[in-house]
């Protein structure tokens, strides 16, 4: 099944990508190829697995309600381009 | 009100649980700090940081959901809810979808003394985003500020049916729901302060059709107040739609309290695909039956419980039992007084009456009130002991609220204490009745006014202290000798 | 010998013994890298000033720990604090962590030299280390060919004797091809046995940390040092974690080892199955009971595998947008821009890819179609491991379906590079420990055979590896890239 570049246009949205024309195509291509490759696994009956969503069999990892010091705000906001006043920021949401 | 039409009403209400850490990291919850300096690399999404479960917050779900009568379930985790949101900094919200910790509960409420049970869907643990500090308003800031202190704490998204009929059942839904989570302790139910948020999701359809109109979700419902009027104005808006023969959509709108309406925000067509799936950095969540047992013993007194036993127990009216139960430090007060006290129905009177509407007036909740049920039950004692009138009690009531005084201290202040001896009442009498020769006239022509007349100049002679029952035997005599 | 030459225990007792200071060694190891570095390309950030520093703190103040004053690098999707860490790609090309991964605060812990971080396909995102926005990685066996990836930059370090071990993270094979392209050992534990806290996630379900060594003695060492239970990563196991080095002594009578038949088949170089085949045969000489059987749902991995890393690496990566940490479109004047343009500048063709089709198989129509499919061919592909695992101890297969191959080999072919993953993507699938050890040379270039066990029976990989290398002195082999020997 080949991929519409529409697709990939939503997809690019979703996934907040913003992508040249080329960029669109040749995604689009190599996506079809691989969910074309992925198929393969139609091939299997599926009917009565449950799906594997965990690999460990552990139940019930938890922390302990106990309070450790945040960092120090100037570390947290030294990787931020544009902090201010000891806020991040970001321009204009809508 | 069109009578054509039936409102359909479902509520989703956030919960902010009172646990001392973040959900899955150990930053403090603490209200009010400085921005950003309750967080961590991992509840600011840092490359690399993993999500770890506070035991609480799972213990938390499991008694929220036994108040709300739910199915506790054997097996729930946590799935990843993406979308793009700058209060998101993973963006991803770790949220229960598929498997939720609790279902299948109910909430029963009561307008205008009628009962009636309002189904509860679902309740799901997940953790909050952070606040975004605009210049203005969303629309005309030209940036935001993130600060992520509130990101990553721990919520509970309580789902109910669409059981709900009219704006009125929605606020007794909210309030009984705020009453149960504040008795159960897992909240502070603060809507001011954000750990109590609710949406509503409105339709209407024409009376005895089945199947359910568009649905229109409210956002933004910071108060009873704005709950109720925005269901009001959003049903309205629907009919009126509709009898102009416009189509609905859905969509999301958001409370302008400003100016009392609701306001498009997006519609559904644009709508994220939130693309949910199981996370897998966080282990599944099994809740056994010994762990259920163990939080159902600890479960404090609920308020539906609490009701019951006024009523029974204490001989309260059904009504003083079910205003009394609204919040736990309400009943609190009530119940320490009444230790000290043994008449329930005049504390509840006094708390129902003279307490709440000063809470009102100020706008403040019984806990932040320097008010306390002993020095209450002193002024009841005052009163029983004649040295004050229930009249003068009331100034003296509203006087310990305000400065936290006792009510000797504010009595003798002020010169209050009450005049019951009856020499001193018996000369002024005298008087009162030698200086208005009319009205005794009047008086013995059978004009009962005459006589309020009598008590009310006395009254104005002693500023109010005279002892009522004291002055009323002693004009009578005095009258029926003229 | 040259110090760069040797093994963690051989340079492990010359600092014991006081026969070289640690700031000697750690200069030796400096120089070595000015020498080859430009040839091989496996440094994304030097440490040399750190480095130092450490092997004078620790001379001054030495302690009688394993891997105390040897020097090393880090894979750099591996968080270091006060270390810049990049994952190999222009999103964060500034990003300098404020915390230490486990890994890398255990390696501190035993007072390691951290010579600094190493290549890697960007975001592990890829098997050739081409994808890397900063360079690739060669491969010190034949400078034309590459290192394998992602973990290029950590195996080709080791082989050229640039740190004398390294770490990297395995998603799909990313410890072992590489290790096995440039004729090392290398290890990728079992799922949860290593803590993934600060190792920047490619697909959290997969990913493990593990070691790249010259010998097997060397990855029991390092294992020990990085294996065990940390509260900060939910996926951790609570295991009383063995002395990997104790009774390791390559005695194999008695075990069971399978060989599946379709990892001898098709897609992998007879020469290959030829070294790998002679090896089981090695071990049935040593005592080992080695048997054929069948893993028909092995053959299902790959195409599960695209569609699970993918969905998780799409939601992994959100978090890239430009505002608490990593690089930001400045010009944006509005959020949708600043997060669309941002990530469009940071990230390269292959990472935007695996997003794409990560939100793809997420999206609420094709959920089911493909993710939970794979989800449901993970646990066939899991189970038929178990069920071989009830009657034999170990499986080996080859690494890799070919040795090291050259730059852009497969340019214009994504679906058979991604093939370079086939043998090891089922193991990484079933949670299970594999690992790679040097079966011999083919063309002058190393083979890998890779040996996979039980959950957290790393020892008994560790010991049948040991019995194989004491057979052999492929480990001793080293690439000649100039410079004394
Ligand atoms: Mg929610
Ligand atoms: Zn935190």
């Amino acid at each position: 099944m080949a991929l519409t570049i529409k697709k990939v246009e939503h997809l690019a949205i979703l996934s907040r990508l913003t992508l040249t024309d080329e960029e669109k195509e040749s995604f689009a291509r190599q996506m079809s190829d691989i969910l074309e490759y992925a198929d393969k696994l139609n091939q299997l009956d599926t009917e009565n697995i449950e799906p594997m969503v965990y690999i460990l069999p552990a139940l019930n990892v938890f922390r302990e309600d106990e309070v450790i010091p945040s960092t120090p705000r100037e570390e947290l906001l030294a990787n931020a381009s544009v902090a201010e006043d000891g806020y991040f920021k970001v321009p204009k949401i809508l | 009100m069109n009578r054509e039409y039936e409102i359909v009403v479902g509520l989703e209400v956030h919960v902010e649980l009172k646990t001392k850490t973040k959900i899955f990291c150990s930053c403090s919850t603490e209200f009010g700090a400085e921005p950003n300096t309750q967080v961590c690399p991992g509840c600011a999404g840092f490359p690399g940081t993993l999500p770890v479960l506070n035991r609480k917050v799972v213990e938390y779900g499991i008694k929220t959901g036994l108040a709300l009568n739910c199915e506790i379930a054997e097996m729930s985790r946590f799935d990843r809810k993406n979308y793009f949101y700058p209060d998101l900094p993973k963006a991803y919200q770790i949220s229960q979808f598929y498997m939720p910790i609790c279902k299948n509960g109910y909430l029963d409420i009561e307008v205008d003394g009628a009962k009636k049970r309002i189904g509860i869907t679902r309740a799901h643990l997940e953790e909050d985003a952070g606040k975004l500090v605009h210049q203005g308003t969303i629309t005309s800031t030209e940036y935001s500020l993130v600060d992520l202190n509130r990101g990553g704490m721990g919520l509970l998204e309580i789902v109910s049916e669409p059981d709900i009929r009219s704006a009125q059942e929605a606020r007794a839904y909210l309030e009984k729901l705020r009453a149960v989570l504040l008795f159960a302790g897992v909240s502070d139910c603060k809507m001011q302060e954000g750990s109590l948020r609710c949406d509503a999701n409105v339709s209407v359809r024409p009376r005895g059709q089945k199947e359910l109109g568009t649905r229109v979700e409210i956002k933004n419902l910071n108060s009873f107040r704005a709950l109720e009027k925005s269901i009001e104005y959003e049903a309205s808006r629907q009919i009126n739609a509709i009898e102009d023969g416009e189509e609905l959509f859905q969509e999301t709108r958001t409370w302008d309290e400003e100016k009392q309406v609701t306001r498009a925000m997006r519609s559904k067509e644009d709508a994220e695909d939130y693309r949910y799936f199981p996370d897998p950095d966080l282990a599944p969540v099994y809740v056994s039956q010994e762990w259920i047992a163990e939080v159902s013993a600890s479960m404090p007194e609920l308020p539906d419980q609490a009701r019951q036993r006024l009523v029974n127990d204490c001989g309260l009216p059904d009504y003083d039992a079910s205003i009394l139960t609204l919040t736990p430090a309400t009943l609190k007060f009530f119940d320490e007084a009444v230790t000290e006290y043994n008449q329930p129905k005049i504390v509840s009177n006094w708390i129902m009456g003279e307490l709440n509407r000063l809470l009102n007036v100020n706008n403040m909740e019984i806990e932040d009130s320097r008010l306390v049920p002993g020095e209450m039950v002193k002024l009841l004692k005052l009163i029983d002991a004649g040295t004050i009138s229930g009249k003068i009690a009331k100034t003296v009531f509203e006087e310990m609220f305000s400065t936290g005084k006792e009510p000797e201290q504010i009595i003798k202040e002020k010169g209050l204490v009450q005049i019951s001896d009856e020499d001193t009442l018996k000369a002024m009498i005298d008087d009162i009745v030698a200086a208005n020769p009319k009205v005794v006239e009047d008086y013995k022509n059978g004009k009962e006014k005459a006589f309020g007349f009598f008590v009310g100049q006395l009254m104005k002679a002693t500023r109010g202290q005279a002892n009522p029952a004291i002055v009323n035997k002693l004009l009578q005599e005095r009258l029926s000798r003229e | 010998m040259q110090l760069y030459d040797m093994t963690i225990s051989e340079l492990s007792v010359l600092i014991k013994e006081r026969k070289i200071s640690a700031q000697e060694l750690t200069r030796a190891y400096l120089q070595r890298i000015d020498e080859v570095e430009e040839q091989v390309g496996a440094f994304i950030t030097r440490t040399d000033e750190l480095a130092i520093q450490q092997a004078g703190e620790f001379d001054h103040n030495p302690v009688n720990k394993p891997l105390a004053g040897i020097p090393y690098g880090l894979k750099d999707n591996i968080c270091t604090r006060g270390v810049r860490t990049t994952c190999a790609s222009k999103m964060l090309g500034d990003f300098v962590p404020a915390y230490n991964a486990r890994v890398a605060a255990c390696l501190q812990d035993q007072q390691g030299i951290l010579l600094g971080k190493l290549n890697l396909d960007e975001f592990a995102m890829g098997c050739s280390t081409e994808t890397s926005a900063f360079k690739p990685t060669s491969n010190p066996w034949d400078l034309q060919r590459l290192a394998g990836g992602s973990s290029g930059g950590s195996a080709a370090a080791v082989a050229a004797g640039e740190v004398a071990y390294s770490l990297g993270t395995d998603t799909g094979g990313s410890i072992r091809q590489p290790a096995a392209y440039c004729g090392l050992v290398g290890l990728k534990p079992t799922y949860g046995l290593v803590s993934r806290f600060g190792a920047i996630a490619n697909t959290s379900s997969l990913d493990q940390v593990g070691v790249i060594t010259r010998d097997v003695w060397d990855c029991a060492l390092v294992l020990n040092a990085i294996a065990g239970y940390d509260p900060q990563d939910g996926t951790s196991v609570k295991i009383d974690v063995p002395d990997y080095t104790a009774d390791l002594s390559g005695d194999i009578k008695g075990l069971r080892i399978a060989y599946p038949r379709e990892y001898f088949q098709n897609n992998t170089d007879t020469a290959i199955v030829e070294q790998v085949k002679r090896a089981l045969h090695e071990y049935e000489q040593l005592g080992a009971i080695v048997e054929e059987v069948s893993l028909p749902y092995s053959e299902y991995a790959l195409p599960a595998y695209y569609i699970i890393s993918r969905a998780e690496a799409s939601t992994n990566l959100a978090r890239y947008d430009g505002v608490q940490f990593g690089l930001r479109d400045v010009k944006a004047d509005n959020v949708a821009d600043l997060y669309a343009d941002s990530r469009a500048a940071g990230f390269g063709a292959e990472v935007k890819l695996r997003i794409l089709l990560g939100s793809y198989v997420l999206s609420a129509d094709y959920y089911e179609t493909y993710y939970l499919k794979a989800m449901k061919a993970r646990r066939l592909i899991h189970d038929d491991f178990t069920r071989v695992f009830e009657n034999h101890d170990i499986i080996i297969t080859p690494t890799t379906p070919t040795t090291a191959f050259q730059r852009d080999e497969f340019r214009s072919d994504l679906l058979n590079l991604y093939r370079n993953d086939i043998l090891t993507v089922p193991v990484n699938m079933a949670g299970l420990p594999g690992m790679s050890v040097p079966c011999g040379f083919i063309d002058g270039l190393p083979a890998g055979m890779q040996l996979i066990g039980k959950p957290f029976k790393e020892k008994m990989l560790l010991n049948a590896a040991l019995a194989f290398e004491q057979a052999h002195d492929y480990y001793k082999a080293r690439p000649n890239l100039g410079g004394d020997r």
